[in-house]
């Protein structure tokens, strides 16, 4: 086996810079600049930023599966991102290793106008799959999915279900080192969900290093060995699964006890 | 982050998107397709719309001119083909990045192949609209001779500030969203000041002047060597300095534009 897959982040830091209506204007931004400049306004157009994560230190190596916790907003999904090379952080650095799979969008890059077939010709571009990798990726994709003659039709006339099918067949047919996961993977309907569950499992043991952002506590504790807890951007709390989940757990519950 | 490490992470972008070409090169091919899915003809409703209007355009405006049709319907052809490459390249850049949103936001992918795939569209317009061209050239037994390799490195240079004018509009239309309009109405003045469906010629004496118009230099080192002419000395220059500024600007902007567009789009 091949070592040294890993993911190193080190005091990284991500802001968004919010733009809102005239922010995002050249026009009013040069004449803002003009005004400023004559002394008649200042401080007026400061921007607005959230500061997504702040001062994230973690490091990743391969075999650990990591599970990421909190509440909405607290930066699950950005530091997902960050991980995938999608976002720059502003601050600190990021090295990763080995080749890396997000799964973030179910519907990345599927065009409604092509057919099955075609979309999974373009997926398969998208992931830089080479040429002669293609028909395994095809048949493989067509196998789980289960569309039969549909695979010749425009994806446009498919049902929410086959379209949910062909996303999700696409996106976990090519297996990396390192894969990262939006919680939406574990959403769907239950029928498919234990197929899909089988998939993502060979999957995920496939993988080096897993990333898994989740609400599903008990999807985490069985597939994570480690949480990190996210509170507004920080790392509340980074240890084995049961010790965090179980404080995460005992928190929530004592907010709804207050807010109760 | 160094200027250094900016230019190393740029250039890195570029390769990884060169090693895509067939991603960017089908993305391409598709918008067109899709364009034109369930028409008998397909793209060549392109053709066919082009070669009526330049057929009507050259009719109105040899007669308002006084032109022979001999003399000016080869020029009107080549001057609207490619002026219409030109407009729709410099408006289309506006979306190059805003376009894919979405998969710029869950995948990492380099931005160029967002660039290539805009260039290869217009490049396939721009491949149907040249069999107006060959079609005018032959019924006006218009034959280019050797000069017309000049339309080499004329290529070399609209395909470089191609690229360069996607990113530099694709990403400062992804910070600001006010600028589509403005490059609309930048770009409407440019074609009546630019001899496209005028002659260089019937300026008179002003003609010395043109070459300060940088779309004249780029459209003239094209249309002159395929015209039979080449291009004039100052017309090269200005053309090659033009596209310096454009590449340079372009090239610094995405330098420090690059990390930021996820976050812009």
């Amino acid at each position: 086996m091949t070592s040294g897959a890993f993911i190193d982040l080190s005091n990284v830091s991500v802001s968004f810079p919010l733009y809102h209506g005239s922010s995002r204007s050249l026009k009013k931004l040069v004449a803002a600049a003009a005004v400023g400049r004559l002394g008649r306004e200042d401080g007026q157009h400061q921007r607005l930023v959230v500061r997504a994560l702040r001062d994230i230190t973690l490091r990743l190596t391969s075999g650990e599966r990591l599970g990421l916790v909190g509440t909405n907003g607290a930066g699950k999904t950005t530091l997902l991102r960050v991980m995938a090379g999608i976002y720059e952080p502003a601050a600190g650095q990021l090295r990763v290793e080995g080749t890396l799979n997000a799964l973030l969008d179910p519907h990345l890059g599927m065009n409604a106008e092509l057919t099955g077939r075609e979309n999974i010709a373009l997926r398969g571009l998208y992931s830089g799959v080479p040429k002669a990798k293609l028909s395994w990726l095809e048949q493989d994709v067509a196998a789980f999915a289960e569309l039969g003659d549909f695979l010749d039709l425009p994806v446009r006339i498919y049902s929410a279900g086959m379209v949910v099918r062909l996303g999700f067949a696409m996106a976990t047919a090519v297996r990396p080192r390192i894969l990262l996961m939006d919680e939406w993977f574990l959403a769907g309907d239950a029928n498919f969900m234990e197929k899909a569950r089988d998939r993502l499992e060979t999957m995920v043991r496939g993988a080096d290093i897993l990333v898994l952002s989740s609400h599903q506590l008990d999807i985490l504790r069985t597939w994570c060995t480690r949480i990190i807890w996210l509170d507004q951007g920080r790392i509340h709390a980074d240890g084995p699964t049961d010790e965090v989940l179980d404080a995460y757990v005992a928190e929530q519950h004592q907010r709804v006890v207050q807010a109760g | 982050m160094s200027l250094a490490d900016r230019n190393r992470l740029a250039a890195r972008d570029f390769a990884a998107a060169v090693r895509l070409w067939r991603l960017a090169w089908t993305l391409g091919w598709l918008d067109i397709r899709l364009r034109y899915r369930g028409s008998i003809l397909g793209p060549f409703w392109l053709t066919i719309s082009t070669g009526v209007m330049i057929g009507a355009l050259g009719l109105l405006y040899s007669t308002l001119f006084k032109l022979s049709l001999q003399d000016y319907l080869p020029f009107l052809a080549l001057s609207q083909i490619l002026w219409s490459f030109l407009a729709s390249l410099v408006a289309e850049s506006c979306t190059v990045f805003t376009e894919s949103e979405t998969v710029i936001r869950s995948m990492r992918m380099p931005f160029f192949v967002f660039s290539f795939r805009t260039l290869t569209r217009n490049v396939l317009v721009l491949a149907h609209n040249l069999l107006v061209i060959v079609i005018v050239f032959a019924v006006f037994r218009q034959v280019p001779g050797w000069t017309a390799l000049e339309i080499i490195p004329a290529a070399v240079i609209w395909i470089v500030d191609a690229l360069a004018m996607t990113l530099l509009l694709g990403a400062f239309c992804a910070r600001f969203r006010d600028i589509l309009p403005i490059v609309g109405s930048i770009m409407q003045i440019a074609f009546f000041i630019t001899p496209v469906i005028w002659k260089p010629e019937q300026l008179g004496p002003a003609i010395i002047y043109l070459p300060l118009n940088p779309f004249f230099d780029m459209l003239e080192i094209l249309r002159a060597p395929l015209l039979g002419d080449s291009a004039t000395a100052m017309t090269w220059l200005g053309a090659l300095l033009y596209s310096a500024v454009l590449c340079a600007v372009s090239w610094l902007f995405f330098l420090r534009a690059r990390g930021r567009i996820a976050f812009w789009i």
